[in-house]
């Protein structure tokens, strides 16, 4: 099966070019400015550009388990239509992806049903408890891409040190979500003015950053690579920036959200706005762009964490934290951050494809012949809107709900097929 | 222009415009002559029913939210959780469908998580009094703390009035806040630093103090807060006694303020803690007549937002 995407312009090493690419059966098999090979299937993309598949580092995909919010098919659909040709599925499933077993089940799910490629990150501690090493090793040789275990961050130091060393030993990335649990307390959005003013209980930034000055100072010691996700203050970006200046395998991402929004959209109670780490204020949202731009921050992801209406649809302090990311991240950010000249097309989409590829050694992340054929083509010029009909994951929780943005993805392919498809 | 309040939310004052509290102020004055008459009844909301949807535990404010329905003779519903199917699972939004679908004009809702007012509007469609929600707002107890002021000291642009006790936990300092704030007083709000949000200042433009000397000084308006235990095995404050030698209100604590300050307290007190029975029950303290008050504001906001005729 032969492919020619012709008319559109090819993102080739940071710049919209006009060439014209052909695939065959799963790969690239050439970009040139007139390809003049037969071909099955002509894709027109005039108008649109065409970019590599991107690659999500954090996304939740509920399955096996709480496949009522989302499951191994739903949510790569969903990857799909945002554009995403790869991402790496969190170990908070039921039973937690804490064993060889479920890392294949995933796996096969994935590869069988999936509408992008899925990498499973294994648990860090058994069942993710924080109290035994997972047997992280023996999931490595199936497969994961790291170990994490997320939202359920390891609170005892002596445990954490020891995980990253035996990480370490097997030269397993360790992602971490820094959260000093008895300084976020029962909080509920940032410790900040909208707090005060609305009386939820407040996440300090402390609770976050002191988190990540013990685990850098953990994985100093243990020599382990240190993958920090959604960084959200303007400390924290502090101290990974020193991390690096010091040469330590230190990495971090950050969300869309977190690029965005502020601690101002939760003062409306919407619980769309209910995440962790909570949305900050606006100094830590100017970092955060800041950081991007300078590569301090070493990839956009998006947390993509779906819950049902029912979950959602509550009191704000009863509703559970995370919003769903996929399909909003690309044309949001696109919108507010690259249509307003706060940061580069390039900077986008380097932040969404080559550089969280390169953090977990991932394939893919940069079209180029021999290179599997995952890429996405979008028309910078329409425009989408997030409303319940449309989107494609099982839970609709998105901030941007009924938003209309800039930009449309038109297709999205996989290993040279399509995965997704404009009606 | 007379203020328009048919169909109104009220779920923080932040929505009301100073004229509209000074119409809401000078509704509560008729009010309150209806309950010294012998038959405290007028006709006015017949046929109306109100619910009090109380999903936190508070005798007192829902007696007066139905006490007040009563007298403007609606039929009032009450709805507790502690006995009903909120205790069983059941969510806000079933509960409040299931309430709407018997007919309800006007909800009255007490709820320990801030923002519920609101979502109780969005599943009812119906007008909603916030009988306080959390830490966020207690709006009709800021206008009754108000409406008390404002009866004995008149217009209170310029009053320097001191808010003392745990700040953090506090929906009436929030409300208090932002009404007082829009009449012109000048607000201080004092307590230990565990107990005090951070950027009072600048979400407020009140002013902070630790010390209760500095804090009181010239104040026209005292207002002492509940000090609650349960802060001291969240490791807020050390102990009652330790709390009340820095912040007890008393004889000689109030030496610092006006000689004939205006005493103030949401209650339930706790005497002997934030204040001391000399200064609770002395001749300038309002805290029994906060409470007769308090049922003529929310007569008088019933009567604003399902139209009364006068």
């Amino acid at each position: 099966m032969k492919t020619i995407i012709r008319n559109g312009r090819i993102y080739l090493d940071g710049k919209l070019v006009k060439q014209e690419m052909l695939i065959d059966g799963k790969k690239i098999a050439m970009i040139a400015e007139k390809i003049t090979e037969k071909a099955d299937k002509i894709i027109d993309a005039q108008g649109a550009a065409v970019f590599p598949g991107f690659i999500d580092l954090h996304a939740h995909l509920r399955d096996p388990g709480q496949t009522y919010k989302e499951d191994i098919v739903s949510g790569t659909k969903s990857a799909a239509k945002g554009g995403f040709t790869a991402v790496c599925a969190m170990p908070n499933t039921e039973p937690v992806t804490d064993n060889i077993a479920s890392v294949e089940y995933i796996q096969l799910r994935a590869k069988e049903h999936g509408s992008a490629r899925v990498y499973v990150i294994g648990a860090l501690t058994k069942q993710s408890k924080g109290e035994e090493i997972s047997e992280m090793a023996t999931m490595k040789s199936g497969g994961i891409v790291a170990v994490s275990d997320d939202g359920k961050c390891v609170q005892n130091a002596r445990l954490m040190l020891s995980c990253l060393r035996y990480a370490a030993n097997f030269d397993i990335p360790v992602i971490v979500h820094p959260e000093d649990y008895a300084l976020a307390g029962k909080g509920q959005i940032h410790a900040g003015k909208v707090a005060t003013r609305i009386g939820l209980s407040g996440i300090p930034g402390l609770a976050e950053e002191l988190m990540i000055s013990r685990d850098i100072m953990l994985a100093e010691s243990a020599g382990a690579k240190l993958h920090i996700a959604h960084i959200s203050t303007a400390r924290s970006l502090e101290l990974v920036r020193q991390a690096k200046e010091r040469g330590l395998l230190v990495t971090c991402e950050v969300t869309p959200h977190h690029l965005v929004l502020t601690e101002e959209a939760c003062a409306t109670f919407d619980t769309n706005t209910k995440m962790k780490p909570p949305l900050r204020s606006e100094k830590d949202r100017l970092a955060c762009v800041k950081a991007l731009k300078e590569g301090l921050i070493d990839a956009i992801a998006t947390d993509h964490a779906p819950h049902a209406d029912f979950e959602k649809e509550r009191e704000f302090d009863h509703a559970p934290f995370g919003i769903i990311g996929f399909e909003t991240a690309f044309a949001v950010l696109y919108e507010q951050l690259v249509l307003t000249k706060q940061i580069s097309l390039d900077t986008l989409v380097d932040n969404l494809s080559i550089k969280p590829a390169k953090i977990l050694n991932l394939p893919g992340g940069a079209l180029k012949k021999g290179a599997f054929a995952d890429f996405t083509i979008i028309d910078l010029k329409e425009s989408t809107t997030f409303n319940k009909e449309e989107i494609l994951s099982k839970s609709k929780n998105t901030p941007w709900l009924d938003a209309t943005v800039k930009s449309r993805i038109k297709f999205t392919f996989m290993n040279g097929k399509i995965t997704y498809q404009d009606k | 222009m007379i203020p328009q309040f048919i169909g109104r939310n009220v779920y923080d004052l932040d929505d009301y415009s100073r004229e509209e509290i000074m119409y809401i102020l000078e509704a509560t004055k008729g009010m309150k002559e209806i309950n010294t008459r012998e038959y405290k009844k007028i006709p006015t909301l017949r046929g109306k029913t109100v619910c009090t949807l109380f999903v936190e535990n508070s005798t007192r404010t829902r007696m007066s939210f139905e006490l007040a329905a009563s007298r403007l003779s609606a039929d009032v519903v009450s709805f507790q959780a502690s006995v009903s199917a909120l205790q069983k699972g059941e969510s806000l939004q079933d509960t409040v469908y299931t309430l709407n679908a018997m007919g309800i004009d006007l909800y009255c809702i007490r709820h320990s998580s801030p923002g519920s007012p609101q979502l109780v509007h969005k599943y009812s469609q119906k007008p909603v009094i916030n009988g306080g929600d959390g830490r966020h707002a207690h709006p009709t107890q800021a206008l009754l703390d108000i409406y008390s002021i404002w009866e004995k000291l008149g217009d209170l642009k310029g009053l320097k009035i001191t808010i003392v006790g745990d700040i953090l936990h506090s929906r009436v300092v929030r409300s208090n806040l932002i009404g007082m704030e829009k009449l012109g007083a000048k607000v201080t709000v004092c307590g230990p630093k565990t107990l005090m949000p951070g950027n009072m200042e600048s979400v407020y433009g009140c002013k902070v103090e630790y010390d209760l000397g500095r804090a009181l000084s010239g104040a026209d308006v005292v207002m002492g807060l509940r000090m609650q235990l349960e802060r001291m095995s969240e490791g807020l404050f050390p102990s009652l006694e330790e709390y009340s030698k820095h912040y007890v209100l008393s004889k000689d604590t109030l030496r610092h303020a006006k000689p004939n300050a205006l005493i103030m307290h949401p209650g339930p007190m706790n005497r002997g803690v934030e204040i001391l029975p000399e200064i609770a029950d002395n001749t300038n303290s309002v805290i029994v007549e906060q409470v007769s008050n308090g049922v003529a504001v929310r007569m008088a906001l019933m009567f604003l937002i399902l139209g009364g005729k006068a």
